[in-house]
């Protein structure tokens, strides 16, 4: 007989498998999700979920999708929350601290009680990913902030009312767009194909029997 | 930390590690890989297809899962629907809201056309988000579109659509341009050159990457933009037939709020399917990489309008789905793994495999590493083969794996396993439907004004797809399905809406003979336990 262990979904109880995560646990329990489920692999962001586990006066931030169940566990999922994003033209966008400024001024009321990092599910730096935001340093708000799943846990604790994913969100456009550096083999290949420098090959390779193709693809040189 | 039950094999892998790092497998002929498949692969198994009974495609093998699908009932058969007062009507409708269905909407945006997104889930919540290796483009001078279109005609069992392939390997380097342009942050050394890598199959370093976040990276821009730009999304809403015209031409679909049940009217002067893929129809019981929509959708809806689909017999179990812990059975762990060093390593610590063979034959090799040589290492929930993570960074020096594959770390790491020093273990799951809808070069299906970009599609790689040219494909035929839909939606004279076709569709069922209670599509997998819920 599998081990079990009771959990409470928003405060009723269920006892179910211990190896379950907190998304299969629901599942196992009878819900049909729609809300709250997403990729199922942590990557999307969709299954944020707060937990408290009983006698214990902390709260907790995770993906459902990954986080085990623990006994005594308390669980309220938090499928969605009023992240403010702000619109602006990438193609027009100013790229200084003013920015931020204009679309994001909230950032600055940041009262650093890094209620956000102890709660991100990915186990970044929230609080100095904003502070670089608010330095218009935004390469390193990027960087710092690159795995953010945009699951808005984050955002929920903010006393300031920020809304750090999408404040990393477009510095991670700027730096990617403005700041990275150019890449020109990219642009030149754009060109070259643009001119149709490989027209011909193509073509004759649209032609070529298969046969002739298979032999070119058995006898490949491939880089080391 | 893994138990004692892993202990000796464990010990077989670090004593055989130094070695088997140097060591070069040989990759095998043509002959031992046509052989492997038939063998090993689970497209082989011929038990597990049926014959399509009704529809364009009549008489052709699919999973049987599939064809169960493809032959079910509609979930409005028998209601009448009222189709002269729709709830939205625009110019291009997109239905999905993945990496296609975005790029989709952003260049019909561009174009000028009015556009309705409808995704079931949250815009984003896509396999686009879930791909970690990265996308291809023959940008470097040592590499061209030709190069990469041999690679990916031999690796698709040159079975590709030509015209299809040539169209994906030299809208390569624009698209990843154009992803560029939008702020997508690719690897890239300080003088801006992309850093690139192989992928399975491939003969030129072509894979371009955002750490192991590729997808998600992208399809976060994706996403971005189009909010940016106030394109309208309704998500939770699922389309569930299409609406034709009374000439036949695609013109809208019967919408469905996944949390209300209301029922919606979308008419549309040309439609995109974007749909995605089938992961989680769990073809053969396998697990899969796949996000929780991936049900085939968009193959039901268009095969019930009369579109035809090609390919749909195959699908690819990528080689190394997570086989432990439990919690992560079948998901996946990128080929970027591979890409940056680690081999494939049996129970007794040998490499019984090149790490860069295509996927269907790395999978076919683990399946039977796992079976009949009975190499494998039994999981407690499964088999499994060992995937030795710690070469990665005696190849590429300490700190490789953090910098390169910070999610895969990540993932092991919430069970206590440390990849830069402890091998993980892997088993195939199903990850991409090769096949799906028949699309023309414009991204056209057979039915007029219906078009398709992205997994739903079929042909464009053949039976077999190679790393990094899923997110590649989705960003040049989505590209392209939403300019050709906004182009074509000028001239497009929309006439007497109708859902004659369902009715037709329920007629042929019948005639021949099919008695069944599903219903289709499928929307999303049911997880919970059977049998007990009302």
């Amino acid at each position: 007989m599998e081990k079990t262990v009771n959990i409470f979904l928003f405060g009723k109880k269920y006892e179910v498998p211990e190896n379950l995560t907190i998304m299969t646990a629901m599942e196992y329990s009878g819900y049909q999700l729609v809300r709250g489920c997403g990729c199922r692999n942590g990557f999307c962001g969709a299954c944020a979920t707060i937990y408290r586990i009983k006698g214990d006066r902390e709260l907790h931030a995770c993906l459902a999708c990954q986080t085990k169940v623990e006994d005594g566990m308390y669980i309220a999922t938090l499928p969605f929350f009023p992240l403010v994003k702000q619109v602006y033209d990438i193609e027009k966008i100013p790229v200084n601290e003013q920015v931020m400024m204009q679309l994001y001024p909230e950032i600055y009321a940041c009262v650093g009680c890094s209620a956000c990092t102890k709660a991100c599910t990915q186990g970044l730096n929230v609080m100095q990913y904003i502070a670089y935001a608010q330095r218009g340093d935004f390469e390193a708000c990027a960087n710092e902030s690159f795995d953010c799943v945009m699951c808005g846990v984050c955002s929920s604790r903010c006393p300031a009312g920020i809304s750090h994913p999408q404040v990393a969100m477009l510095a991670r456009r700027i730096n990617g767009k403005y700041i990275a550096p150019d890449c020109e083999h990219l642009n030149d290949r754009v060109k070259e194909i643009k001119d149709g420098a490989f027209a011909d090959l193509l073509a004759d390779l649209m032609r070529k029997p298969v046969d002739e193709l298979k032999e070119l693809y058995n006898k490949r040189e491939i880089e080391k | 930390m893994y138990s004692e039950r892993f202990k000796a094999s464990l010990e077989a892998v670090e004593k055989n590690r130094e070695q088997n790092t140097g060591f070069e497998p040989q990759r095998m002929s043509a002959e031992q890989k046509e052989e492997i498949l038939k063998k090993y692969h689970p497209d082989h198994r011929e038990d597990k297809f049926a014959t399509l009974k009704v529809g364009k495609n009549k008489d052709d093998k699919v999973p049987t899962e599939l064809c169960d699908m493809l032959s079910a009932h509609s979930r409005i058969a028998g209601r009448s629907i009222d189709l002269d007062n729709p709830d939205y009507d625009v110019d291009v409708l997109i239905i999905g809201g993945g990496g296609a269905g975005a790029s989709a909407a952003i260049e019909a945006d561009n174009a000028g056309a009015s556009v309705l997104v409808v995704t079931k889930l949250r815009m984003g919540d896509a396999n686009t988000m879930m791909a970690e290796g990265g996308i291809q483009a023959a940008d470097k001078p040592n590499d061209s579109p030709a190069i990469h279109f041999i690679d990916a005609y031999g690796g698709g069992h040159f079975a590709a659509k030509r015209e299809l392939l040539s169209k994906l390997v030299c809208d390569a380097p624009d698209a990843v341009k154009w992803l560029s342009d939008l702020g997508v942050e690719f690897d890239k050394a300080p003088d801006g050159t992309m850093i690139t890598t192989h992928g399975g199959g491939t003969s030129r370093k072509r894979m371009h990457a955002a750490k192991d976040y590729s997808g998600a990276e992208i399809m976060r821009t994706l996403r971005d933009e189009v909010y940016n730009r106030g394109i309208t999304v309704v998500d939770f809403t699922s389309a569930i037939e299409l609406i034709l015209d009374e000439n036949g031409a695609a013109a809208g679909a019967v919408l469905l709020n996944m949390e209300t049940k209301e029922l919606l009217v979308a008419r549309a002067k040309t439609v995109i399917l974007a749909t995605g893929g089938a992961g989680r129809m769990h073809y053969q019981g396998f697990p899969t990489s796949n996000h929780y929509g991936a049900t085939a959708d968009g193959l039901v809806l268009g095969y019930r309008a009369g579109a035809k689909l090609l390919y749909a017999d195959t699908l690819q179990y990528h080689p190394t789905g997570a086989a432990f812990p439990e919690q992560i059975y079948g998901a996946l762990v990128t080929e970027k793994v591979r890409s940056l060093g680690a081999k494939l390593v049996n129970a007794k610590g040998e490499v019984f495999v090149h790490p860069l063979e295509t996927r269907d034959v790395c999978a076919a090799s683990i399946i039977r590493e796992c079976g009949e040589r009975n190499n494998g290492v039994d999981t407690g929930n499964g088999l499994g083969v060992w995937l030795d993570t710690p070469m990665i960074e005696k190849i590429g020096g300490a700190g490789t794996i953090e910098k390169r594959i910070p999610a895969m770390m990540r993932m092991f790491a919430k069970y206590g396993i440390d990849i830069r020093v402890e091998p993980i273990l892997v088993y195939p799951t199903l990850h991409y439907q090769n096949g799906g809808l028949d699309i023309t070069a414009d991204c056209m299906t057979g039915v007029e004004n219906l078009f398709a970009a992205g997994e739903v599609v079929g042909g464009i790689h053949g039976r077999n797809r190679l790393m990094g040219n899923s997110l590649l494909d989705i960003i040049v035929f989505g590209r392209s399905a939403g300019k050709n839909a906004a182009e074509k939606s000028r001239s497009v004279k929309t006439g007497k809406l109708t859902l004659d076709h369902v009715k037709k569709f329920e007629g042929e069922l019948d005639a021949a003979g099919i008695e069944t209670q599903l219903v289709s599509p499928k929307l999303l997998p049911d997880y919970n336990r059977k049998g007990k819920i009302l």
